[in-house]
This record gives C-alpha cells, sequence and structure tokens, in this order.
C-alpha cells in the first residue's frame, strides 16, 4: 500500500515537473485575458473558432504541446496566425498551450 | 382602434427609453434618430444612448455572446438587427427599450446586412459558411446560399457582407478567394453571380456610399480586389497590388475591418495589412493618391461625415491610441489616448461628436470632433462596436 503510494506520489511529481511554470498573481489574470480576448479576436472569445480555428479542448486534442507553443511563438507563416514572441516567454506559451487543451480559464 | 392605440400607449409607458417630450395623452414621444446602440460585448447586452444630451436611456440583455458583434437598423430606425457571434439574431426594439424577436440562425455568425427595400435581413456565416435569408419583419426564414467552392465538398467563411442597390447583398469567401453577389428580389430563390479568382484571403469589403463599387481587403496578397456593380460582367480587378513593396510584412494581432465611411470626397482611406500605414486611393482612377504612416496596424479607418477628417484605431498592442488625419494635408494631426483597448469609434451622422470604446477601461468616450475635447466619460461593461440609427438611411451599413 506504501509503495503503491510512492509510486503515485513519485509519478504526480515527475509528470508536474515536466509542466510549465504557472505565471502567477496579476501576471495570470493578464495572460488569462490576453487569451480571451485578443486570441479571441480571430478565434473568438468563448474560442470556438472565427477567422482563426477552434482552440476548445476537444479541437486540439491530437496536437502536441510543443507544437502548440511554437505557434503561439512563431506563428504559421501563410496563415493569419502572427508570432506572440515579442508578449510571452517560452514558459508562458507553453502553460497557455497546456491550459488551451484543458480548457481556457475564465 | 382606439383600443389599439391606447395598447402602443401602454407598451410605450412601459418602456424605460423615454426622455423625449410628453404628447398630447400623457405619453412620451420620441424619434430614434439621435439613438443608438453600444454592444457591451462580455454582458451579452446592448445598452441604448442618445447623442443629444449624450445619455445612455436603457439596456436590453439576453442576447448570447456578443464577441463580433455588429448591427444593422430597420429603414425606420426602431429597430436594431444585433448579429452575435454564436449565429444569434436578435431584433431590439429601440422605443420600448425590449427584445422583439430572437432566434440562433447558425453555429458562427460573423455579420450581416439589410436589404434596400427594408423588407430583408441576410445574415453571413462561418459555420456552416454561407448566408441566410430573413424576412425582416418576422425574422422568418426564406432561404439560404451555402458558400460552397472548389470541388463543392467544402464550405468558405463568408467575410464583408455588404448590401447593395437592386436588393443585392455582395460578400467575400475567405477560403475560396471569391465575391459573390445575390439577387434577393425573390427572397425565396435567389440568383448568384461568382466573381472567381479575386485574390489570395480576402478577410472584408465595403460598398462605396454609392453603393456602386465594392472592395474587399486580401490578408493573403498586397492589394484590394474591387467591383464595379454597375458592370458585373467585367468582373473583379485589383488595386493597389504590391504597395507592401516587396518587404516582409509586420505581424497582423487584429485583421482590420473596412466597413464604415472611409471615403472622403474622391479619396478611399484603407488600411494597409502588415504595415503601420493608411493607403489613400483615388476613387475616380483607383490609383494610389498616398499612403500616411500611422502609429500601428489600423483596424478601422473612419472618415468623419464631410470628409474633412480620417479618425484610425490600431490593433494590438497599439490599441491605446486613436490618430487623426487632415484630409487635405494627409498628415497626422491629432493623437488621443481614449482609454486601453479601443475597439470602435463611430461619428454623429452629421459629425460633430465621435463616440470611441474603450474595452479594458470599461468605459465609452465622447469627442468634440472640432478642438478633440472630451465631453463625457459613460461607463460601460466591456463595450465594443457602437452603432447609431443613422446607419438605417445609408448603403453599406
Amino acid at each position: 500500500m506504501l509503495r503503491t503510494c510512492l509510486i503515485a506520489a513519485t509519478g504526480l511529481v515527475l509528470a508536474l515537473s515536466a509542466q510549465a511554470a504557472a505565471p502567477q498573481g496579476a501576471r495570470r489574470a493578464a495572460l488569462v485575458e490576453l487569451v480571451r480576448q485578443d486570441c479571441g479576436s480571430c478565434h473568438g472569445l468563448t474560442l470556438k473558432g472565427g477567422l482563426g480555428p477552434p482552440l476548445l479542448p476537444e479541437a486540439l486534442a491530437e496536437r502536441d504541446v510543443t507544437l502548440l507553443e511554437s505557434v503561439i511563438l512563431d506563428g504559421r507563416p501563410g496563415t493569419a496566425m502572427p508570432p506572440w514572441r515579442p508578449f510571452l516567454s517560452e514558459d508562458e506559451a507553453r502553460w497557455i498551450a497546456e491550459q488551451l487543451k484543458r480548457g481556457w480559464p475564465e | 382602434m382606439k383600443l389599439r392605440v391606447l395598447f402602443v400607449c401602454a407598451l410605450l409607458l412601459a418602456g424605460c427609453a423615454q426622455p423625449g417630450g410628453t404628447g398630447e395623452s400623457g405619453v412620451t414621444l420620441r424619434g430614434t434618430g439621435d439613438m443608438g446602440v453600444v454592444v457591451e460585448r462580455a454582458a451579452g447586452r446592448v445598452m441604448l444612448i442618445e447623442t443629444t444630451g449624450r445619455t445612455v436611456l436603457g439596456r436590453v440583455d439576453g442576447l448570447g455572446d456578443l464577441s463580433h458583434a455588429s448591427v444593422v437598423y430597420s429603414r425606420d430606425g426602431r429597430y436594431a438587427y444585433v448579429f452575435g457571434r454564436d449565429g444569434g439574431l436578435s431584433k431590439v426594439d429601440l422605443l420600448t427599450a425590449r427584445l422583439d424577436k430572437r432566434i440562433v440562425q447558425s453555429g458562427n455568425a460573423i455579420g450581416g446586412a439589410i436589404s434596400q427595400d427594408g423588407r430583408l435581413i441576410v445574415a453571413a456565416n462561418y459555420t456552416p459558411g454561407g448566408i441566410r435569408i430573413f424576412d425582416a419583419r418576422t425574422l422568418e426564414p426564406l432561404s439560404e446560399v451555402a458558400s460552397t467552392y472548389g470541388d463543392g465538398s467544402r464550405r468558405a467563411k463568408v467575410v464583408g457582407i455588404a448590401d447593395a442597390p437592386g436588393n443585392r447583398f455582395v460578400f467575400s469567401l475567405f477560403e475560396a478567394g471569391e465575391i459573390w453577389v445575390v439577387d434577393a428580389s425573390d427572397p425565396r430563390a435567389p440568383r448568384v453571380t461568382k466573381l472567381a479568382g479575386i485574390g489570395k484571403q480576402p478577410y472584408d469589403g465595403l460598398i462605396t456610399p454609392n453603393g456602386r463599387h465594392y472592395i474587399a481587403g486580401l490578408y493573403g496578397e498586397d492589394g484590394l480586389a474591387l467591383v464595379d456593380l454597375w458592370h458585373l460582367e467585367k468582373g473583379a480587378r485589383k488595386i493597389l497590388t504590391g504597395y507592401g513593396r516587396g518587404e516582409a510584412p509586420l505581424p497582423v494581432y487584429k485583421m482590420p475591418h473596412l466597413r464604415g465611411w472611409a471615403v472622403a470626397g474622391r479619396l478611399a482611406f484603407l488600411p494597409a495589412i502588415g504595415r503601420h500605414e493608411v493607403l489613400v486611393v483615388d476613387t475616380e482612377t483607383w490609383r494610389e493618391a498616398g499612403r500616411v504612416k500611422v502609429h500601428g496596424q489600423p483596424v478601422f479607418v473612419v472618415a468623419q461625415p464631410g470628409g474633412r477628417q480620417v479618425w484610425v484605431n490600431f490593433a494590438f498592442p497599439h490599441n491605446g491610441v486613436v490618430q487623426v488625419i487632415d484630409v487635405p494635408s494627409l498628415a497626422v494631426v491629432k493623437q488621443l489616448q481614449p482609454g486601453r483597448a479601443v475597439l470602435h469609434l463611430e461619428f454623429t451622422p452629421r459629425g460633430e461628436q465621435v463616440w470611441i470604446s474603450s474595452r479594458d477601461d470599461n468605459v465609452v468616450v465622447v469627442y468634440d470632433t472640432a478642438r478633440f475635447a472630451e465631453r463625457v466619460r459613460i461607463p460601460a461593461e466591456r463595450p465594443s462596436g457602437i452603432f447609431l440609427t443613422a446607419r438605417a438611411l445609408m448603403t453599406g451599413f
């Protein structure tokens, strides 16, 4: 029993350490707002899509977090998706990708 | 008959939008010519305003997802038709401050238009791609035109819808690079004329104030597509080609909007894509007549009625600023900071005031256009589009 718990705990720690450091406080709030409002200009305020494709969890289920992170940072040439690197750190872009796959917070 | 009049009076009394004088019967009467709506987009609500005393008359809620909402007016200026992103089409009565009718007509919509004769409302949709035509009075669906293209298996997103003389509607197909002209003279059996190969990724369109020329902005290339609706047989042609001069485009963090009075005298003012410039085109020759360097990627480029000034707002991250271009000199003569995230601006019909929405400061700011003086700041929840009833009388609105 103890052993099972330990293994589970180790697994949890490993899973957490693979994730991006989550932004805190005011910065987190600003990012939540940025995605809703400014990504929302093309992807819709509810992120269900506009001129840009939907960013809801079911739409992103097959997408790799690393790929999403790179699209956020560097855009997609040949499409209307611009690079957000001037406004985001790599950790923040990764955190956004992870949150989008889970469902964007209010 | 007498009973019906009383009923109408009771309805008017029940509403909360009567700041005007008192009629013979004790009922407050007013016209709607100085009224309008401001979209409070996160709240799914519109605020009813008037521009004489510059006050809020009431609010109407329950309008759904109003991100990217747009509004057209019945020709009598009484009803606002609000198109929501969620496909909602709501008919709001400005006099009683009530929701008259509401339907959800698609999964994802971008806007709409009203016909020349005022009898038809057309919604432009992303999902499923196409337009739907409704009876303006009842919102009963009359017909649909699917925006299928290529081998016919896909539907393009419809952008840049405008009404045109002859009960026609003009719009562009984003993925297909086409402009379609729909003749809705028989609204149950609309006839479609398709112009293909007009350019890459048209993102929005406008019709000139006289209803003759339709212009689609192109995201995928430097240039715009122009259609002379008097000579559809000539097809579309490109204007201002290569305006980017071969330079790498700057990133665009919000698509510009073309719909609005961007025509001042014989000049049309258009946002460049990927350049911090407003392009000026001579509408007699359709050749470039100049360009104006501005603060950021332009979003709305709107000519003041009368055409002396052109006001411009910008995409993220330059969206806290509004600039004013003086038309005779083609120079930026004023820079204003109404608030954070300026989303829209709208002039009163004769141009003495401009109303500007600041989303992140939750405020609508009214300026005197002659002195650039702030007249009043009106609190609003996440305001976006501002639509005054004068639009009821203008082609393309």
